[in-house]
């Protein structure tokens, strides 16, 4: 049951986007149409799901206090260590999509590799290693929980922005102002599932 | 040399205008304790990766450029973390701040003021514009969290500001405020204004 409560928050209450504005940039330069942000989406799900485990085990035998020689203290290292891995993976990543999904490949375009410099995938290591979860499940499930709700905000506001360009927006809020508001009333949207829990 | 300077903070400002550096900014922006500390954090980072990228730009090969700019962000990262951690006794920052100090490494401002500037120029300019991109994301930052800390809490910087006879008359803080959303919208508005004043930047 623990499980499936920390499921659901980290897809509704502490979701990505809207409770802690990570993945912004990519987010608001890649939602312009479902079909690019559909395929973005899924790739932030593979590759969160692929590094966070990772993390977790990096941060609880080799970073933590005491973990890999006693007495010795290596979590100072933690932040070039999660992006090295991070990289290595989007690098993996991108070579396997490239070898057999080559037309989505070819419709992600710059933004597979832009991924490793995507706050949600730095940004859900530092929270697991906030977090302290008990075991590397339950990071795994925080992962396609966060991957999940990164991924549905980037559809629903592509599939908004796709209709907001034909409303007549006043000049000075073309673009990229009217898409903040709009994504901070959808930030409102979702708080109402603040608080619950399974 | 002057131009270099300002460009950053107005007409090519970070946030914006070029959009980048959205992630790790807005949550910090409740109080401007936290938004002075993300602040400087970002324009010594930015200002430092873009000197040494700039120092070693004729060394780097091409296509390892990423993960080497990664490297040199982040170890910058890691000093001003330090740095942080070893005044914590005296100043206490939040424990959520300091995963936001981690995002910098990802911040696409740092990334992207090495990859545009840093690497087709000398040390000296690279660092100006560099410092000069960090200031422009920080005085948005700052504009952010005084609008929210004053509506939000009635205080600047901790202190009370709004004064008590406010509330007896029956004045409220405003609790939207403080919320995550509401920077989003505030920083609609901010480019409202910012592209009303300047009508170059509009899209069409």
């Amino acid at each position: 049951m623990e499980y499936l409560s920390l499921f659901v928050k980290s897809i509704f209450v502490d979701n990505m986007i809207f409770a802690y504005f990570l993945g912004m940039c990519s987010y608001l330069a890649v939602s312009k149409n479902v079909k690019t942000a559909n395929g973005l989406g899924i790739a932030v799900i593979g590759v969160l799901l692929i590094t966070l485990p990772i993390n977790y085990l990096l941060n609880k035998y080799v970073l933590a206090p005491n973990a890999l020689i006693e007495g010795v203290d290596l979590s100072f290292l933690s932040f070039i260590i999660f992006i090295a891995v991070i990289a290595a993976i989007v690098q993996l990543v991108e070579m396997i999509v490239e070898k057999f999904l080559p037309s989505l490949y070819s419709s992600l375009g710059i933004f597979l590799p832009l991924i490793a410099v995507n706050c949600a995938i730095l940004g859900g290591s530092l929270f697991m290693q906030q977090k302290e979860f008990a075991n590397v499940g339950e990071s795994a499930v925080y992962a396609l929980g966060s991957g999940i709700g990164w991924y549905l905000a980037i559809v629903c506001l592509a599939a908004i922005r796709e209709k907001l360009s034909y409303s007549n927006v006043p000049a000075p809020l073309k673009g990229i102002g009217i898409t903040f508001i709009t994504v901070g009333l959808m930030g409102m949207a979702f708080m109402i599932f603040m608080g619950i829990s399974l | 040399m002057k131009e270099t300077f300002l460009t950053p903070l107005m007409k090519g400002n970070p946030i914006t205008v070029l959009i980048l550096g959205i992630c790790s900014s807005l949550a910090v922006t409740v109080e401007l304790k936290g938004a002075l500390v993300m602040a400087l954090s970002v324009t010594i980072v930015t200002g430092l990766s873009s000197l040494v990228c700039s120092l070693i730009r004729n060394t780097i090969p091409n296509r390892v450029r990423i993960i080497i700019q990664l490297v040199v962000v982040s170890l910058m990262v890691i000093l001003v973390d330090q740095f942080l951690k070893a005044f914590e006794a005296t100043y206490p920052i939040d424990k959520a701040l300091s995963v936001y100090i981690g995002l910098i490494i990802t911040n696409c401002i740092v990334m992207g003021r090495i990859e545009a500037y840093a690497l087709g120029n000398k040390p000296i300019p690279s660092l100006i514009d560099g410092l000069a991109s960090g200031m422009g994301y920080g005085a948005i930052l700052i504009i952010v969290a005084f609008v929210r800390e004053l509506l939000g809490s009635g205080t600047l910087f901790g202190l009370r500001v709004i004064p008590e006879a406010f509330y007896n008359a029956g004045y409220v803080n405003n609790g939207l405020v403080i919320l995550p959303p509401f920077a989003l919208i505030l920083l609609g508005c901010i480019i409202w204004v910012h592209r009303s004043i300047d009508k170059d930047l509009q899209e069409k």
